[in-house]
């Protein structure tokens, strides 16, 4: 076999290796099983604690992260920024250390601005877990969104994937363009001009297909992907309205129809109906959302493992 | 091998009144195609063909932390109901026993089952057990050194069917 995942900090996808996420992805696959088991519970992290520490809201990845230690025996602690003491004056160094003065095994976390995690990971010993970092990376999404495709493509290599939206901001759109082309799937994105900037074409050296037509990022697409219109930064003229997003980039089952037949869709939530997708798409039976969902617990139980695990001093 | 594991399945048929609420369950990894030919071997004796299924003890291992690297982690396979059936663990070498507890952790994790019985290929002999574990069917005791590591290989495996003892490496 060759190298598998054997870091302790989990911070983006675009350090890690083809290996590296196959490792982590055929981990998850194990860890199925336990949440479909009627005591959903291994002992293997029992004694470990994990800390997750939000910036941000989020009620999705938070629950996921937490599920994830409780289903591993790890003891999870949530805290939120607006209990913390960052709202004291406290820099974020500080309240990492002291956080890492706790002894935590695990800090899981997620800001506003892209780095924290990084930084954190510099100052503290306990491992250090992305689950958001601005626009730079969400790396537990991409691994739970290539577990979904696997699940029911059976591969990645070869893929075609289309990614629409807000390119720009989204931390999902890069994890998923680093991790889906070092699987060997194509990457197509699509978006208004102001939301898919130029120079991502270099964000990966086998270059990127753009476009600001919806339309030639789907055609034969085997996974249409479609991101978030971050409605909270909507005083910022990145589109004149949300109406003519919708016009121009809503996926509905029309241009749905120009993917593969068998084409699937998905969306890392949570989701605005009639804005960026159709409800008709959104209930179809192609579209995976709730199973995005469902396998991010797998995932983050693999992350948790990997990063926690036995693998205690090594790097 | 073969006469070992013919015996072993002649055992657990007696012992338990025929195979009708036999639940075999191979310990990954050699555990697994010796609980088949056991399973093989007992149908072909009694007409029935035992339930089956597959345990990975990674998740219940006690010694994560000290392992160094992750172990990797494989599914465990239980697609039927463990309650109230007489359930063999197979496993290919019988040590210090914490395999074995680790596996019947994760097995009462699953249900109540009515019995638990333990057969192994090779029993390393009592004075090696760290815990309180001996096994029920044995198909054969080789007793061996702390500095002796003994290899149970399967064509599945290893290409070959043998038991080797080897020295341990020295660090």
């Amino acid at each position: 076999m060759d190298k598998p995942f054997r870091r302790r900090d989990l911070l983006g996808i675009r350090d890690l290796t083809a290996a590296e996420i196959r490792g982590i992805l055929d981990t998850a696959e194990n860890f199925r099983e336990i949440n479909s088991r009627e005591i959903k519970k291994v002992p293997t992290l029992r004694g470990k604690t994990v800390i997750n520490l939000f910036f941000e809201n989020s009620t999705r990845t938070r629950t996921s992260f937490e599920l994830a230690a409780k289903r591993l025996s790890a003891d999870a602690v949530n805290i939120s920024v607006s209990s913390s003491s960052v709202s004291k004056g406290e820099t974020l160094v500080d309240t990492a250390l002291n956080l890492d003065a706790m002894d935590p095994d695990c800090i899981v976390v997620r800001h506003g601005s892209a780095g924290v995690p990084h930084q954190l990971a510099k100052v503290s010993r306990a491992a250090v877990v992305n689950a958001g970092d601005g626009a730079n990376e969400h790396p537990t999404q991409a691994l739970l969104d290539a577990m979904t495709i696997r699940e029911h493509k059976g591969k990645i290599d070869g893929l075609k994937v289309a990614i629409v939206g807000d390119i720009l901001h989204s931390r999902v759109a890069r994890s998923n363009i680093h991790l889906l082309t070092k699987l060997g799937a194509t990457v197509r994105v699509a978006g208004p001009g102001t939301l898919v900037p130029n120079d991502f074409g270099h964000l990966v050296e086998s270059g990127l297909a753009m476009s600001t037509h919806i339309e030639d990022a789907i055609e034969g697409a085997d996974v249409v992907m479609i991101l978030r219109i971050q409605r909270e930064r909507q005083d910022s003229a990145y589109f004149p309205t949300l109406r003519e997003y919708s016009i121009h980039y809503g996926l509905t089952n029309d241009r749905l129809n120009l993917a593969k037949k068998d084409a699937i869709v998905l969306h890392p939530g949570p989701m605005n109906r009639g804005i960026e997708i159709a409800s008709e798409v959104a209930d179809s039976s192609r579209s995976l959302i709730l199973d995005q969902v469902k396998y991010g617990v797998a995932v983050r139980m693999a992350v948790l493992y990997l990063s926690t695990g036995g693998s205690m001093g090594t790097t | 091998m073969k006469r070992a594991i013919s015996r072993l399945s002649s055992e657990i048929v007696e012992a338990n009144q025929g195979a009708d609420n036999l639940y075999l369950i191979g310990i990954r990894r050699r555990g697994v195609p010796l609980a088949e030919r056991i399973r093989d071997k007992i149908e072909s004796l009694e007409g029935t063909r035992p339930a089956y299924g597959i345990i990975d003890i990674t998740l219940y291992r006690d010694d994560l932390s000290t392992v160094g690297a992750n172990p990797i982690v494989n599914r465990t396979e239980l697609s039927e109901d463990i309650e109230g059936k007489c359930i063999v663990l197979v496993d290919d070498v019988l040590y210090t026993g914490r395999t074995i507890r680790a596996a019947m952790d994760q097995l009462m994790d699953f249900g109540r089952p009515k019995k638990v019985q333990l057969a192994v290929l090779i029993d390393r002999g009592r004075e090696h057990r760290e815990l309180p574990i001996q096994a029920d069917f044995i198909g054969k005791v080789v007793p061996t050194k702390q500095t002796e590591i003994i290899k149970v290989m399967l064509k599945e495996f290893d290409d070959i069917e043998a038991v080797g003892i080897f020295e341990r490496p020295s660090e």
